[in-house]
């Protein structure tokens, strides 16, 4: 394709720069008109990629989640669309409550698990299309376009955490296109991201849960998230297959 | 060589199916061509011009396609999300309707071209109903 709209910033800045003038040559006086805000959906709704300067995560405090909560399950369905067909052991999963419990003193825990968009990622070594794939900003997603419906990375993922439609699918969010035949898992909310928003279940946990979770840039030292990681203690499931994921988690 | 009887009856089946298929997609008149019903998308005009999105409109469905799910750029004018909401066609209950119903706009020509497509596997074909 080579006739692409033009969105690039600098086309941007200069109308919104004119329309800044127009609108100060009108001044002493009421503003007839004021200039919207620019660039306030998100830096991708300009047209740019993704960078690699970014590195999205998560921190779960588990001494906040309680085990009797799954705010960010139903928030996650609720928002993907995701509808069960009364076969739980096929049913799509993006996010799922785990207790565990130490059968020496009965001490139990509940932790919510998803895809834990590693850095060096099993599902997208082995997919044998290309069709799991790392975007640049660290988040593991699944082309659909391109997947085959194989279920390797099914079995490959450690942590359990990519579902497979069987089912025809009508209805779906048109902002999580899903359909038979393909794998899927947690995007991060990837179209919230896109517009700077926090994932559905993140919001959900400090909306109504205990907020537990917090989203951020693991790569920018000023964020909340990498100060706190900095500052506590913090562990990654499974740490000892040297996956580094993004998701990591505090008092397990 | 048939006989007579046959070929008329014949005659009279192609006769009453040729009427009953021009009833349903006789669109113009002035050309007498069978042709698709278009319906009419809302605002005042699409991304590009009408014969250009007739003849590249999945080159520019594909090309965003890759962009947005492997790089995440998130043009809105070339979204499929943004044909959908343009396009949309309002039954008599006043709700979008899906690609199951023969009116929809996607529907329409590609039943016509005899052209399927998969996008509606996955993505939704109308806008996102508040429920």
């Amino acid at each position: 394709m080579t006739d692409k709209p033009d969105f690039s910033p600098g086309r941007r800045s200069f109308l919104s720069a004119m329309a800044a003038a127009a609108g100060v040559s009108l001044a002493p006086g009421v503003m007839l008109y004021a200039i919207s805000k620019s660039s306030s959906a998100g830096a991708n709704a300009t047209g740019t990629e993704v960078s690699s300067a970014v590195r999205w995560g998560m921190l779960i405090d588990l001494n906040r989640c309680d085990n009797g909560c799954d705010d960010c399950v139903s928030a996650c369905a609720k928002e993907n669309g995701l509808r069960g067909f009364g076969r739980p052991e096929t049913d799509a999963q993006w996010i799922r409550k785990v207790e565990i419990r130490n059968p020496e003193t009965g001490h139990s825990k509940s932790l919510p698990v998803m895809c834990q968009h590693c850095e060096d990622p099993p599902c997208v070594d082995v997919c044998p299309t290309g069709a799991s794939f790392k975007r640049a900003d660290g988040i593991v997603l699944v082309d659909k376009h391109t997947c085959i419906g194989c279920r390797y990375c099914m079995m490959a993922c450690p942590y359990k955490a990519r579902s497979f439609i069987h089912e025809v699918l009508e209805d779906q969010k048109p902002h999580a296109p899903r359909g038979k035949g393909t794998v899927e898992s947690c995007t991060l909310c990837v179209h919230r991201i896109d517009a700077d928003r926090q994932p559905a279940c993140v919001e959900a946990c400090s909306d109504t849960g205990g907020g537990a979770m917090l989203f951020g840039d693991l790569n920018d030292p000023q964020s909340e998230i990498s100060q706190r990681v900095a500052k506590y203690a913090s562990k990654q499931i499974r740490a000892d297959l040297g996956l580094n994921p993004g998701i990591r988690y505090r008092n397990l | 060589m048939a006989p007579r009887g046959t070929r008329i009856v014949m005659l009279v089946i192609m006769i009453a199916g040729i009427s009953c298929l021009s009833s349903v997609i006789y669109a113009d008149d002035a050309m007498g061509a069978l042709l698709p019903v278009i319906p009419m998308g809302q605002g005042e005009s699409c991304v590009k011009d009408t014969d250009f999105m007739r003849r590249n409109h999945m080159e520019l469905l594909k090309h965003q396609r890759d962009e947005t799910t492997l790089r995440g750029v998130r043009s809105e004018q070339l979204s499929l999300t943004e044909c959908l909401s343009c396009h949309a066609v309002y039954g008599p209950d006043a709700v979008a309707v899906t690609v199951a119903d023969p009116g929809h706009f996607c529907r329409s020509c590609h039943d016509y071209a005899a052209v399927s497509i998969d996008c509606f596997q996955c993505h939704a074909s109308r806008p996102e109903i508040a429920r």
